[in-house]
Order: C-alpha cells, then sequence, then structure tokens
C-alpha cells in the first residue's frame, strides 16, 4: 500500500517535470514580459513589439529551425502579395545616382534618428552593388550585374519591383524589411534603386 | 519560376564576383584583421578596471558604505569570478540579475543610493568620464578572466530566463521584421565588412560573444558594457528601447552566458 502510493508520486512528479521542459513560458507570457521591458524612445515606440501574423510564424519556424508549412506559406505569400502596390505612373525607373546614395544610407527608423531623417535601403549592408564600392555584406546574395544579367524585360523590371516593396511576397520568411510595405522608403526612392538595378548606365551593369 | 529566379540569381553570384572585387575586399579585411592584432598591446579598460576597484572599496551614499560586502553568488565580498556566473538566481531579490542588475541593486541595499538615480544614465556618452556602473562592472569582469563562464541553470526561473531569451532571440518584430537572428543565427555573415558572430548556431561564435564583453571600443573611446551591447544592438534593430537592466536583458544575456558555457572569460577586451 505504502510503496503504491510512493510510486504514484513518483509518477506525478516525472509527468509535472516533463510538461514544464515540454512547454517552458508560452508565447504570450513571454511577450508579456518583453512589453514590459522596452520603452517609446523618440520614434521608436513598444507598439513595434505588436507582432504581425507574418513576424509571429516567421519567429516561431527561427526558433523551432522547422520550416514553414506549405498551406501556411502560401497564404502568406498571397497576403504579402496583395499589399504590392505599383507605380501609378507606370515608371518603374528613377535616377540610378540616386539610387546609389539610397543603397549607401544606413539611416533611419532608429531610436537615433528622428521623423525627419530621410531613411535610406541600407542595401550595402547586405548585397554587392555597384563593383566599386568593396564595403558590401553578405547576408543577401550579390546584386553585382542585376539587369545585366537577367535582361531589362518588363517581367523582371515587375518582379524585383515587387521584391523590393514586399520581398515576403515571393518567400514568406526572407530577412530583407519590407521596404515599400513598410513605408521604409518613398515610391520615389524605390524608382530609383530599381534604375541601380536595372539602367544599362548604372555602375551596377558595368 | 522560383527555381528559374533562383537558378539565375546563383549563376549571377558567381559570375560577379570578379577576382578584383575578391582581392579588394580581402585585403580590406585582411588590414582590418591586423589593425585588431595591433590593438591588443594596450587596453585602456585597465584603467577603468582600476578606477572601479577604487569605487568598489570606497565608502559612498547615504549609508557611508562600500560594495565589498556586496553579494554577487559566491558569497557576500567574493567578486572574483562571480561575473563568469552570472545571470543566476538570486533568493533575497527573488529573480534572475545580470552583473549590472545585481551591482544597481548593491549599490541601493549597501549604500542606499537611489535606483532611479543609479540607473539613470547607465552609459556614458562620447568624449564624457566612463560611468560609475561602466567602472565597476569592468572591475568585476576583470576579476574573472581566465576562469570558465558558467552560468547556472539550476533555478527553475534560471531555466525560465533561458528560454525566455531564446524566445526573444528569435523574435521578429519592428518596422524592418527583424530579430536577432537575422545578423547572429548564420555562420558567415557580414553587415558591410564587419563579421557577425553566430551565436545560436556556431559554438565558439557563442563563446566569444559572452567572454568578450565586456569591452574597450577603440571607435568610441569607451568601455562599453554587455548591457549596452544588447542596447545598441536593439537601436540597429529598429526596435523601441530596451529599459536598463530589464527582465527581458537579463534574459538574452542568460541565453548568451548558457551558450558559452566552459569558454573562458577574456574580458574587458579591446574591440574595432
Amino acid at each position: 500500500m505504502t510503496r503504491k502510493i510512493v510510486l504514484g508520486l513518483g509518477a506525478i512528479v516525472v509527468l509535472a517535470s516533463c510538461a514544464g521542459l515540454a512547454t517552458g513560458p508560452s508565447h504570450e507570457e513571454t511577450l508579456k514580459v518583453v512589453k514590459g521591458s522596452f520603452k517609446d524612445h523618440g520614434i521608436a515606440k513598444v507598439d513595434r513589439l505588436d507582432q504581425t501574423e507574418l513576424q509571429r510564424v516567421c519567429s516561431d519556424s527561427g526558433l523551432t529551425g522547422k520550416a514553414l508549412s506549405k498551406d501556411v506559406r502560401e497564404r502568406v505569400e498571397k497576403q504579402q502579395m496583395a499589399t504590392i502596390k505599383y507605380p501609378a505612373d507606370g515608371k518603374f525607373l528613377g535616377d540610378f545616382k540616386e539610387g546609389e546614395k539610397v543603397a549607401q544610407s544606413g539611416r533611419g527608423m532608429q531610436w537615433s534618428d528622428d521623423e525627419k531623417t530621410v531613411n535610406g535601403g541600407n542595401c550595402y549592408a547586405c548585397h554587392e552593388l555597384s563593383p566599386q564600392e568593396i564595403s558590401f555584406g553578405n547576408i543577401g546574395p550579390s546584386l553585382k550585374g542585376y539587369g545585366k544579367l537577367r535582361g531589362y524585360n518588363d517581367a523582371t523590371i515587375k518582379y524585383t519591383w515587387g521584391k523590393i516593396w514586399n520581398t515576403h511576397a515571393y518567400n514568406a520568411c526572407s530577412q530583407m524589411p519590407r521596404f515599400g510595405d513598410a513605408g521604409i522608403l518613398t515610391e520615389k526612392q524605390i524608382k530609383d534603386v530599381m534604375a541601380l538595378l536595372l539602367d544599362p548606365n548604372s555602375p551596377v551593369n558595368k | 519560376m522560383k527555381r528559374q529566379l533562383l537558378a539565375t540569381s546563383l549563376a549571377a553570384g558567381a559570375l560577379a564576383v570578379t577576382a578584383a572585387s575578391v582581392q579588394a575586399q580581402g585585403s580590406a579585411a585582411e588590414g582590418i584583421a591586423k589593425y585588431r592584432e595591433m590593438l591588443q598591446d594596450g587596453n585602456p579598460a585597465e584603467l577603468v578596471v582600476m578606477r572601479g576597484e577604487e569605487l568598489w572599496k570606497q565608502k559612498r551614499g547615504p549609508k557611508q558604505a562600500s560594495l565589498e560586502k556586496c553579494d554577487l553568488g559566491l558569497g557576500a565580498g567574493v567578486v572574483k569570478g562571480a561575473y563568469a556566473q552570472m545571470p543566476r538566481y538570486f533568493a533575497d531579490a527573488n529573480q534572475v540579475m545580470d552583473f549590472e542588475s545585481r551591482l544597481v541593486h548593491c549599490m541601493v541595499t549597501l549604500q542606499g543610493l537611489d535606483r532611479a538615480e543609479v540607473t539613470k544614465k547607465p552609459f556614458s556618452g562620447g568624449g564624457q568620464r566612463q560611468t560609475d556602473i561602466e567602472a565597476l562592472t569592468a572591475y568585476a569582469v576583470e576579476q574573472s578572466r581566465g576562469l570558465p563562464a558558467s552560468v547556472p541553470q539550476d533555478h527553475p526561473m534560471e531555466k525560465a530566463a533561458f528560454a525566455r531569451g531564446k524566445q526573444l532571440f528569435y523574435m521578429r518584430g519592428g518596422p524592418y521584421d527583424f530579430a536577432c537572428a537575422t545578423c547572429h543565427g548564420v555562420d558567415g555573415q557580414r553587415i558591410r565588412l564587419q563579421d557577425l558572430p553566430n551565436i545560436s548556431g556556431n559554438k565558439q561564435d557563442a563563446e566569444r560573444a559572452f567572454t568578450t564583453w565586456p569591452a574597450y571600443r577603440v571607435s568610441q573611446g569607451a568601455l562599453r558594457t554587455m548591457q549596452w551591447r544588447i542596447n545598441d544592438c536593439f537601436r540597429q534593430q529598429r526596435f523601441p528601447e530596451p529599459i536598463y537592466i530589464s527582465t527581458s536583458t537579463v534574459d538574452l544575456i542568460t541565453f548568451l552566458g548558457v551558450n558559452a558555457k566552459g569558454a573562458k572569460m577574456d574580458a574587458p577586451a579591446i574591440k574595432r
């Protein structure tokens, strides 16, 4: 009888500790702690921690190391595709010299910036573009020779615009920011970056 | 369509990297490596450590007490090796604390200093004298140099801190959708020419990330603590500002510390 009780207790302890290990703090519990651990500073407000569904599913995918299921991935990409706004005047390419400036600048949206800061695209942080700039990162693929290699055709132009506007439309958990959708760059700035990539006279294509 | 794009971009990558640019970038990286090596000769952090030691032993605050009775987890007054074993759970505060949290706790409880006042400006500005917190932290971490990082995972709250820290590491948010893992989850990545440690997937990188902070930052002419390191990462991540020594910062440092288990502390280090 006594032995039975001891065994029973043992089983409860084992079960309880297993449950503890398996679950840990829930996403909601952690999010509550996180929200209480940050403060507004200038333009960077605490509401930036309110995750979108996209941010949520891609965070879980990173944490668990599991890729999104086909259903979720397709649904997310479809939703993101619907956010893309193409230029109203139908002109996709601006000035590549201005595009180079946008690609060089890493300013914007930090608490050390303000509303008047002109945001940059910071393309060189992650990509190789113009050959004369040797200080480039490698988180994204090299874009040197972008237009020359892909062709200056309408399909490439439309795809590239969409990719810059909202990369998640093509790759659900891409690491690249949504430059158009998140309001990081203006339509004009995106046109200039487009020219940097797709104007045959741009240094990127030389 | 997608496969074709991928193939095209791969081919583009292969073609685009010409010998010239590889060489130019290679020599730039080499130059940076040489510069870093030269820096190792003299570390101005030594001066900050000395000031920290004086501050530690000085009677200060309304209670006119020194910090020599501060319990950093190894018993009152034991500084040697304590930093390497933090964050850890402290029963008297019923919470997990990193070194800087515990330092503030001691300044408040032993010296009677005002918590809000002490934490108002924990990091020095450009060209300013190091803050007391920075100097005291430099002193304490020096007392762990050469000792293995051993951040405990015994108490349930220590385990919970690690689990939350890991969740936060992968949490994408803000206008750029960045998580810590965006830059620190893959081997061999760079922002411009700056190498990025892969903290979640590479043991050696994870070890360096914990054991080489605090560090003297040559470009800023200042000693920077781990709390500063985390603060400035979140700024660039386009997150709101982490509150100094808040739970999430301690959670993240717990995640970093546990991942560096066994590696020898080598701080204050000197960095670019």
